[in-house]
This record gives C-alpha cells, sequence and structure tokens, in this order.
C-alpha cells in the first residue's frame, strides 16, 4: 500500500513501442476520421505491460476459459485497447482502417460480441467493475487462478455505481481483481479537479477495502514491478491509481481539453502526427 | 408466488451448479436453506442494484445462471442502463425477479409502484417479460427459464393470488393460454388481471349473456402474435386488461400488432390499464385496482359498454 510514483510525466522520451502502438491508434484514428485520441495515449503504456508482462492469454483462442480476464471499462479510450490487441494478433491490423466505418467491426466503443479479445461492451461509464466483480467472483466459483483486470477512467469514477462495485470486491476480498485507474486529471469538460475533485483518491480506495499503489501510468519499468506484485495484499482486492497525461506523446494533445475527442480530422494532422510518433 | 419462484430457484440450484442468487437487501430468512446449503453461490449484495446487475452479468459471462431478486421497480427503473447493456446488449442468460408488480406496494405510494416495468422491459432487445397469474402457474414456468439464452424479467404479484391456472393448459414461454374460449369479445390479460378478466366474463355471461373468451398472455414479450391474429378474426371487439400503465404495455402490445398487420381489418380495441399520471392514493392494490377500473364489475361495465358501441 505504498506509493511508487513520483511523479515525472511530460518530456520523458516514448520508446519505440509506445510509439509505435500510437502510431496505430492514429491509424484507427485515420480511419474513422474521428476518435477519443487523448483518452487512448494516456491508456497506451498501461495496456502495453498488461498485455507484453502481465496478462495471460491467447489471441488464438480469445475466449479461452483460463485466460486473465481485462475489461476496458472506459470504452472511449478503445483506440487503444484496439492497438494492443491488433499488435498481439487478435485480429488484424487492417480493421483499424475501418474504424467506426459503417461494416467495420472496431466501433467508437468497444464490443464483446464483435471483437475478438474485448471482454465486455463498454461506453456506458461505470459498468466494468461490477462485470469484472461478477468474473472474479465466477473465477473463485470455478477455482480457477484467473485474474481479473478493468481499466477505469477518472471522469468514469464519478459514477456511483463504481463505488458500488468497490464496496463490494471488499466485502468479498477478492484477491484476483485489480481496479485501474487512468489518472490523467482531465475529463471532457475541465481538469478532474474542477468538475468533479476525486481527492483523496487513494484514501477513497482504501477505505473501501482495496491494498493500493499509485504509479507514474507511463514508466513502463514501473508498471511491470507493480503489475508484478499483485496481489497487493493476499485477501484484499487491488487498486492501481495511474497517473498519466491525456493525450500523451503528441505535444498539442498532452492535458488539452479539446483533444478528448476529435472528428473531422484531416490528412494534414494525420500526417503531423505520424511525424510526431516517428 | 415468491416464495413459489424463490423455492423453484432453490431447487433448480440443487441440481444445477450453474445456479446462483443475487438478492439486494431482501427480507430477514428470504432462501435460508440456499444459503446454508449452498452459501457459495447465495450472494446478498445490499443495495446497489447497479452493481447487482453488473455483477450478475459478469457472472453469466463465465457460465453461471443468475437469479436476481429485488423490489421490481428497483430492478427495472434504478438499474435500466446495466439491464440494457450489461445483459440485453451482451444478451446474457440473467433472470430478474421483481417483486410487487403493478400495485402491489400500494400503501407505500409511488417511489413503490412498479406500473411500467412492462413497458421498460419490453422496449430491450433480447429480453423476455412473463408475469404469471398464479403460484402453481409460477411453479410450471420457472424451471422453463434455466436452460433460456438471453435475460428475462419476471414479474411477481402479491401472493395468495387465486389459482386459476390448470395443470392442463400445460405451460410455454412466448404461448398463451385460452383460458375461456372466445365468443363476440376477446378479453387478453397479462399476469393477475387474468383471474379478474376471468370473472368478468363470467359476469358478463351470467347479465346480459354476453359471451367473452379470456386469452392469458403471460409472456408479454416475445407476445404470442399467432393466437392474437388467430382470435382477432374470430371475434368482434378486444379488450386487453394490464395492471399497468396505458403507455407500452400488453394493450401498446396488442394494438400494434393488430394496426401492423390488419389494419382497418382489426377488430375494434378497447385498452384498459392505469392512466398516464402518478398514482395519487395509497391503500391496498385491490383499492387501487378498483379506483382505476380494473377491478371485475368496473371491467364488466367497461366492456358492456365497448361491446354496445361496437356490436349495436
Amino acid at each position: 500500500m505504498t506509493s511508487e510514483a513520483h511523479i515525472r510525466l511530460v518530456g520523458d522520451d516514448l520508446d519505440e513501442r509506445s510509439l509505435a502502438l500510437r502510431r496505430l491508434v492514429v491509424r484507427g484514428l485515420d480511419g474513422g476520421k474521428r476518435g477519443h485520441l487523448g483518452s487512448a495515449f494516456s491508456l497506451i503504456e498501461i495496456l502495453r505491460v498488461l498485455y507484453d508482462d502481465i496478462l495471460r492469454f491467447d489471441a488464438k483462442q480469445p475466449r479461452w476459459a483460463d485466460r486473465d480476464r481485462c475489461i476496458l471499462s472506459k470504452g472511449h479510450g478503445c483506440l487503444a485497447l484496439y492497438a494492443i490487441l491488433a499488435d498481439k494478433g487478435f485480429f488484424p491490423a487492417e480493421e483499424l482502417d475501418r474504424f467506426c466505418r459503417f461494416d467495420g467491426m472496431l466501433g467508437g466503443h468497444p464490443e464483446r460480441a464483435k471483437v475478438p479479445g474485448v471482454e465486455a461492451s463498454t461506453g456506458a461509464l461505470g459498468h466494468g467493475l461490477s462485470i469484472g466483480l461478477g468474473q472474479a467472483l465466477a473465477m473463485r466459483l470455478q477455482k480457477r487462478d484467473s485474474r481479473v483486470v478493468v481499466l477505469m477512467g477518472d471522469g468514469e469514477i464519478n459514477e456511483g455505481s463504481v463505488w458500488e462495485a468497490a464496496m463490494s470486491a471488499g466485502k468479498h476480498r477478492l484477491s484476483n481483481l485489480v481496479a485501474m485507474v487512468d489518472y490523467n486529471k482531465l475529463q471532457s469538460y475541465d481538469r478532474t479537479a474542477v468538475v468533479q475533485d476525486l481527492e483523496p483518491l487513494t484514501d477513497k480506495w482504501r477505505a473501501f477495502g482495496f491494498a493500493v499503489h499509485e504509479v507514474d501510468g507511463h514508466d513502463v519499468d514501473q508498471l511491470r514491478r507493480v503489475l508484478s506484485s499483485l496481489p497487493f495484499e493476499g485477501d484484499k482486492p487491488s487498486a492501481i491509481i495511474c497517473h498519466t497525461v491525456k493525450g500523451r506523446g503528441i505535444a498539442e494533445a498532452e492535458g488539452n481539453p479539446t483533444w478528448h475527442h476529435k472528428s473531422k480530422i484531416s490528412d494534414d494532422e494525420v500526417a503531423a502526427m505520424y511525424a510526431e510518433l516517428d | 408466488m415468491r416464495k413459489t419462484s424463490l423455492d423453484s430457484v432453490y431447487e433448480m440450484a440443487r441440481h444445477d451448479p450453474r445456479v446462483v442468487f443475487i438478492g439486494s437487501d431482501l427480507g430477514a430468512g428470504t432462501l435460508d436453506t440456499f444459503k446454508e446449503e449452498m452459501p457459495e453461490r447465495f450472494f446478498m449484495e445490499g443495495v446497489t442494484e447497479q452493481n447487482i446487475i453488473g455483477m450478475a452479468a459478469g457472472l453469466a459471462m463465465e457460465g453461471f445462471i443468475p437469479y436476481v431478486n429485488t423490489i421490481a421497480t428497483f430492478i427495472t427503473r434504478r438499474c435500466f442502463e446495466q439491464v440494457a447493456v450489461d445483459l440485453c446488449l451482451h444478451n446474457l442468460p440473467v433472470r430478474l425477479i421483481g417483486n410487487g408488480g403493478g400495485l402491489v406496494y400500494a400503501p407505500l405510494g409511488p417511489t413503490h409502484l412498479a406500473v411500467e416495468d412492462i413497458a421498460i422491459m419490453r422496449s430491450l432487445p433480447n429480453m423476455t417479460v412473463v408475469a404469471p397469474v398464479d403460484k402453481e402457474e409460477m411453479a410450471r414456468f420457472v424451471p422453463q427459464t434455466l436452460d433460456m439464452p438471453g435475460p428475462v424479467y419476471i414479474r411477481l404479484a402479491k401472493g395468495g393470488d387465486p389459482i386459476v391456472s390448470r395443470a392442463e393448459a400445460g405451460f410455454e414461454i412466448g404461448k398463451a393460454i385460452e383460458m375461456r374460449a372466445p365468443g363476440d369479445i376477446l378479453l387478453i390479460a397479462t399476469g393477475v388481471m387474468t383471474n379478474r378478466a376471468l370473472d368478468a366474463a363470467a359476469a358478463l355471461e351470467a347479465v346480459g349473456g354476453l359471451d367473452c373468451g379470456v386469452l392469458h398472455m403471460h409472456t408479454v414479450k416475445p407476445l404470442d402474435e399467432t393466437a392474437v391474429l388467430d382470435l382477432a378474426g374470430k371475434v368482434r371487439g378486444i379488450v386487453t386488461l394490464e395492471e399497468h400503465t396505458l403507455v407500452g404495455g400488453l394493450g401498446s402490445a396488442v394494438n400494434d400488432l393488430l394496426g401492423d398487420c390488419l389494419g382497418r381489418d382489426a377488430p375494434p380495441v378497447l385498452r384498459l390499464g392505469i392512466p398516464d399520471r402518478f398514482p395519487d392514493k395509497y391503500g391496498t392494490q385491490d383499492d387501487l385496482l378498483g379506483y382505476y377500473g380494473l377491478q371485475p364489475d368496473t371491467i364488466a361495465n367497461s366492456v358492456r359498454e365497448f361491446a354496445s358501441r361496437h356490436l349495436g
């Protein structure tokens, strides 16, 4: 229950893998000429470490019973999820070119029935932790050692349903459940501190029965170290507050609320993003 | 009816390890035997309806069959988005058992009445909506839900309702039961309104000799369209009866079907139900049913007037 986060965010160089995943996000953005870029870019390192180093899965058997479950509860960040799932071979990267299109597989929010690797259809906020709670209870009942990771946004956890689920997870002492908050400090309208202040956020999760760590959500080594130590306490669910920067990787988008969602993205803008992520 | 439905859940759980029970903050002693014998599959999660629906969805995704129980209005209105997205969009086998459908909680006022539950549940793709007439029918129905692929909403009545269903008529989800052969008029009712419809039909025959059939539409969604359309061709008028707002319930479903399929050839329809305003009285369920003209004597009067207008 300690904080490893020494918050050191903007200005650090992203490595080639982080840049490549962001380029896949831009590919989707280009395909749909729209998307929640800021919300996707704050998630990249979290998803990268989960899928590279932590989660047990088989892209060829997306519903393998013994996989770990990872729910993107902040469904609007789906371009980041699509990027890592395409990277891992759940589906061809060409699908990104049809993002949000009429007959595309990848919509503006992820759907379980359509996209291999998507565990829950999300987009309406505040649903994922309850679904993850149910899955974690199911894993316990079935005596599987699979873990359930739920990724939430900071704006998302304004929803009361998140705290209903948190209370229940604490009660059930679900050590196989991991709640991760992409704390980029910016929701759609303005800073979270202005719209609906979440602080003291760590204390909140702790009070609901979670063992909590804070991390720099763009520091791959730190994420790996913290995620490798799950569960933080043997009989508690775990929460990880990931301090991130919305739009991380594109200077103009970083911390800029107008980049929460972008539509009518031009070819020039796409070219500029590719150049910056080269 | 409630006890019968929960006893059925217990029996299914004894024989099928996929069955789990989730309650909110139900009355002390509810399903104690279930809890004692299968504690790992018995959940009482507190007043967290949104969470309960999501949790049920997560369990169902992993192969369990959750039966969720709380007060009807809280399992439909409070967590509507969770029901729509987590259950219906994912098309998961979760069963919602709603206590006190309709006007059962009359003394508790409009916060506790479930008079639009059928409308909002039937508006959702993949949802099945069932309102049995008595506990014996409930006992025939609940076991059939076990292997249904999608979500089901089960509307419970008050309990102690008169037994009018018959074992020999059987029970099949989505298949209406003709409880009285049609004459000039067909009464179509759901839930406990079917017993009022039967009483009204008997009174109409006894006094004035008006011959009315009764079709028990226990399943409002999917509606038994074949039964309605077949009988619509044999009668001169249809009256729908529901302990529910006239907006979007059984009457609307029947009217939509007749309009879509028969157009101007459809027989005239009278819809009896609750007007589009919040109930402003307390008392008992029977008091409120009387207030809205939904007891046998007032139903009979309305049908008589309808018949005199349309049958000449």
